[in-house]
């Protein structure tokens, strides 16, 4: 560790000042000659037949391009209307049928975006309304309106190789998980918990919405400027949709003003890329916020847990999980996936036994949001491992050390666990919150209570980083790399890391953003996954350089090139700095020319062993685990019921941290915005229809929500395959946040709130209710 | 219509039209980038821009009814290369990260410190409360007024250096 030079320090963003100053690029500031506007005239009724469609007025207005429907898109020829990362389900357009309100069904392409809204009022449609399916519990149900009677997985990700095409349900994915015997254990049980915890739909809410340009250049090939997450796979999209080979279609992405899993895989870029393809003209759609909500969401979830407990130790849990995916898969099967496998937690337990659904309903798609599902799961198995705690007079913080997994057991799936920091996490959360003091005394108007939570997320596995390096003969270094700057700070790690293993200094290093034409394919941007596959690629790419060079020095000084090591923009031996040269030096060593460079090209691929279908078995389901913990200590009005954080603390185990502050800001940020979607945030529809989709009536969390104490806390367990031990903190400090708070109300007022969001109201309500609450608080010197 | 408009310290003549909100004449015209539409019904802060020193959301005005005046943008902030302290803050305490929501914070925490130049934490929360971060950064941005407080405070102090010159 004393050795870095760069890595583990927190030095500035390479983005700050462009940021700062305003001058940063997004691809709403980009302009081009002749280009056209967007504007689409979306579903008033959650499923309902498209009966028919009259655009004749729209196409005959001044300054319109192109009016176009489903229709004329299944009409033309070469082209597959369908779209989706999981399967091919969502059409470009409504084709036969809108499935949610809000569901695109004809867009005008104008001169300017009134031009465009202007015509969509000329359009006239005439729906058949159909029964719709809006509660997630109905949807499973035998008796229900099937929405997508026949499923095409898309084969566009390893980790969905295994998703099958069958449908004749609105289940479109179900996650199986089978350990030892549930129900021998419940038999035997000295108790049994049973719980339902609910979780609503929400935004992601990127201060920029949704933004794509397209347009045809020189060559006739397709050029994209878009505000994405997955570059590469917008690509592979465009080319299945439009039967192009790939290098016919370049995605480039400038800075994203914020993603948190909305910008992830397809969402404006077909519709744009053909509108560009019909009207030979640029194309730019900016959705407007009223978009945004109806176009992608966090899933909404019910979850049923049954837990045995025999002697103090819990036996066996049964989980039950119906993801809400909306109308349309998009990566519902991976989120439930994903997440579905931790969903008993990562607690010893012999048997477990998961069932967990992806269901489509006629709401807005849901895909991936900052924790992947996980924050959901966790707000379930962590409210009750303290309900379960309380219930037998257990410490919660004692009974989760009690269950918590240590480094090599077994995970759920049969996995032994590795770089597993949850006891040091939670033991830092406790400590941060002075849990073995006594809590703050209430007074009769307020409560005062604290609360812990614990829980796990297991980075998506197998993906694909690749990078190219190239240094200059002058020592700068160019970096090519389809990972996304969204604010997460990718551009400083990649810099910092590959400025360590070239022994430049972290100026010296630029960053290519990413370009289909130039940069090599990454899975995604998300998950938590970029420092250890990317960071991990362009530290292997860097290393190839250096190999080279040491070879050049190494003949030159006659030494092994073993003996060298780069530092201050020198390569010589180690311990003898004065026998050495430049980087400029070897350079001209090794060429005779000035103005040369050298390249690396480097992929980190991580493998899993395929889950058994039937038991969810697997001996590696993950290449790495971030343990995630939050303290808290809230404040509850008895007579409005409002729930005041006084002090926040967001764990996580970051494996060795390359930028410390960053890792703080990844999850302090984290927490912060999962502390407003449990108190407040929620998509509210009345038969089908969001009724606070603006931000006038849809909150999320101020400057004045953010508790008066908060602080970041990161455990560093590193990792051995990660660069310099890193694994990943985008996601970690979301993941605990709900059932912290929970577990915190419960300790104030021994009330227990199963849904989300813990408005005043609902705990009020509970409040009233409370005598009904079986497992009443612990008293104080219950708690040593 | 054709209005004049001070803008960043120079008299823009701009055809406009009556619909046109200031926060579209900004980028359609004029190419201020850092003025930027997040929801569309001056909720969220991030096309904040200071009219005569006070921040408003530019999404909500028109532009015909502006009149006489003056309107500074994050681009009207900087001297030369020269940034202004409360941007130089921003970068120093690490308050910002994707950066969309940045430049309205910064015009606000302007506005805050020029009216009032030692805010308690409890006013800087009140006055910021318009503007929103979905990266959360709070504390970084909480911080930064702080460490914009003290470095304006350090120039309208004369040392004995500044005094000498």
């Amino acid at each position: 560790m004393a050795d870095f030079s760069v890595v583990g320090h927190s030095v500035y963003r390479k983005d700050a000042v462009q940021k700062a100053t305003g001058r940063v690029l997004h691809v709403g500031n980009i302009e081009m000659p002749g280009m056209l506007h967007v504007a689409v005239l979306r579903s008033p009724y959650p499923h309902a037949r498209i009966a028919r469609i009259d655009k004749s007025r729209a196409q005959a207005l001044d300054g319109v391009a192109a009016v176009i429907t489903g229709a004329d898109i299944s009409a033309m020829p070469g082209i597959d209307p369908y779209y989706g990362p999981a399967f091919r389900d969502q059409p470009i357009l409504a084709i036969d049928r809108a499935l949610h309100v809000g569901d695109p069904v004809v867009a005008a392409a104008a001169v300017d975006r009134r031009t465009a809204e202007n015509a969509l009022q000329l359009v006239e449609v005439e729906y058949e309304p159909l029964d719709p399916v809006l509660d997630v519990l109905e949807a499973v149900k035998a008796d229900s309106p099937i929405l997508h009677p026949k499923l095409r997985p898309a084969g566009t990700f390893a980790d969905l190789a295994h998703i099958r095409a069958g449908q004749s349900s609105n289940v479109c994915y179900h996650f199986k998980l089978r350990k030892g015997d549930v129900e021998k254990a419940f038999a035997e049980a000295d108790r049994v918990f049973e719980d339902t915890f609910r979780s609503p739909p929400a935004q992601h809410f990127p201060m920029e919405p949704h933004v794509t340009l397209a347009y045809m250049d020189e060559s006739q090939r397709i050029n994209l400027w878009t505000a994405t997450q997955t570059p590469s796979y917008v690509r592979t999209e465009l080319s299945a949709i439009f039967g192009l080979p790939m290098n016919r279609i370049r995605v480039r992405v400038p800075y994203l003003g914020g993603g948190y899993g909305a910008k992830l895989y397809a969402k404006l870029e077909p519709l744009v890329t053909l509108l560009a393809l019909i009207t030979r003209r640029p194309v730019r759609y900016a959705l407007t916020r009223e978009e945004e909500f109806v176009t992608i969401t966090k899933h909404g979830v019910v979850t049923k847990l049954k837990t045995a407990v025999k002697d103090g130790m819990i036996t066996a849990r049964k989980c039950e999980v119906y993801w809400d995916t909306g109308a349309y898969a998009e990566i519902g099967p991976r989120v439930v996936h994903k997440s579905g496998y931790t969903s008993a937690g990562p607690y010893r337990m012999p048997n477990v036994w998961i069932d967990c659904y992806c269901v489509y309903t006629n709401k807005p798609p849901a895909g991936a949001f900052r924790g992947f599902g996980v924050p959901q799961v966790i707000w379930a198995y962590d409210s009750q491992m303290d309900i379960v705690a309380r219930a037998i007079g257990a410490d919660p913080v004692e009974f989760r050390l009690r269950h918590a997994l240590d480094e090599g057991e077994e995970f759920a799936t049969g996995t032994p666990v590795r770089s597993f920091g949850l006891k040091p996490s939670i033991l830092r959360a406790a400590e941060a919150i002075e849990w073995s003091k006594p809590k703050a005394p209430s007074s009769a108007a307020k409560a005062r209570g604290r609360g812990i939570a614990s829980g796990v997320k297991a980075v998506l596995t197998p993906s694909i980083s690749g990078a190219i390096v190239t240094m200059n003969a002058d020592g700068s270094v160019n970096i090519l790399s389809s990972t996304v700057e969204m604010g997460q700070g990718s551009e400083t790690m990649m810099a910092q890391i590959v400025a360590e293993e070239l022994g430049v200094g972290f100026d010296q290093v630029h960053i290519v953003q990413p370009d289909t034409d130039i940069t090599p394919y990454d899975t995604i941007t998300a998950g938590s996954r970029s420092t250890y596959h990317m960071g991990n690629a362009v530290r292997i790419a860097a290393a190839k350089i250096k190999a080279q060079l040491f070879a050049v020095v190494a003949a030159k000084l006659e030494v092994h090139p073993e003996d060298l090591v780069a530092r201050e923009r020198r390569i010589f031996v180690r311990g003898t700095p004065d026998r050495g040269m430049t980087l400029g030096e070897a350079f001209l060593a090794k060429f005779g020319s000035l103005g040369t460079t050298l390249t690396g090209e480097a992929i980190c691929q991580t493998t899993a062993t395929p889950m058994d279908h039937e038991t969810g078995q697997s001996e590696k389901c993950t290449e790495y685990w971030f343990p995630s913990a939050t303290a808290a200590e809230v404040e509850v009005d008895r007579e409005t019921g409002q729930v005041s954080i006084l002090k926040f603390f967001a764990v996580g185990d970051a494996g060795t941290a390359i930028n410390p502050k960053h890792c703080e800001q990844q999850l302090l940020g984290s927490a912060i915005t999962h502390m407003g979607l449990t108190l407040f945030e929620e998509m509210v529809f009345d038969e089908g229809r969001l009724i606070n989709g603006s931000l006038l009536d849809y909150q999320i969390a101020s400057i004045k929500d953010m508790p008066k104490e908060v602080r970041p806390i990161v455990v560093e367990v590193p990792h051995e395959t990660g660069p310099f031990g890193a694994k990943g903190v985008g996601e970690t400090g979301a993941l605990t946040v709900s059932a912290a708070i929970a577990n915190a109300i419960d300790d104030a007022i021994g009330v227990r709130i199963r849904e989300l969001p813990i408005t005043a109201e609902r705990v009020l309500r509970a409040l009233r209710e409370g005598t009904k609450n079986p497992h009443p608080p612990l008293s104080l010197e219950g708690r040593g | 219509m054709i209005i004049d408009l001070k803008i960043n310290g120079r008299l823009e003549k701009l055809e406009v039209q009556d619909a046109d909100t200031l926060l579209e004449i900004l980028r359609d015209q004029l190419k201020l980038w850092s003025v930027r539409e997040g929801c569309g019904v001056g909720a969220c802060g991030t096309c904040t821009v200071l009219m005569d020193g006070k921040p408003v959301s530019s999404c909500l005005l028109l532009a015909s009814r502006i009149g006489s005046r003056e309107i500074v943008t994050v681009e009207g902030l900087q001297a030369g290369d020269k940034l202004d302290v409360i941007q130089e803050a921003f970068i120093e305490q690490r308050a910002l990260q994707c950066g969309y929501c940045t430049p309205g914070f910064i015009l606000s925490v302007k506005a805050l410190l020029d009216e009032n130049p030692t805010p308690s934490d409890e006013e800087a929360r009140e006055l910021l409360c318009g503007n929103l971060c979905r990266c959360a950064g709070y504390a970084d941005i909480l911080r930064a007024v702080r460490a914009a407080q003290e470095k304006r405070a350090a120039k309208a102090t004369p040392g004995p250096l500044t005094f000498m010159r």
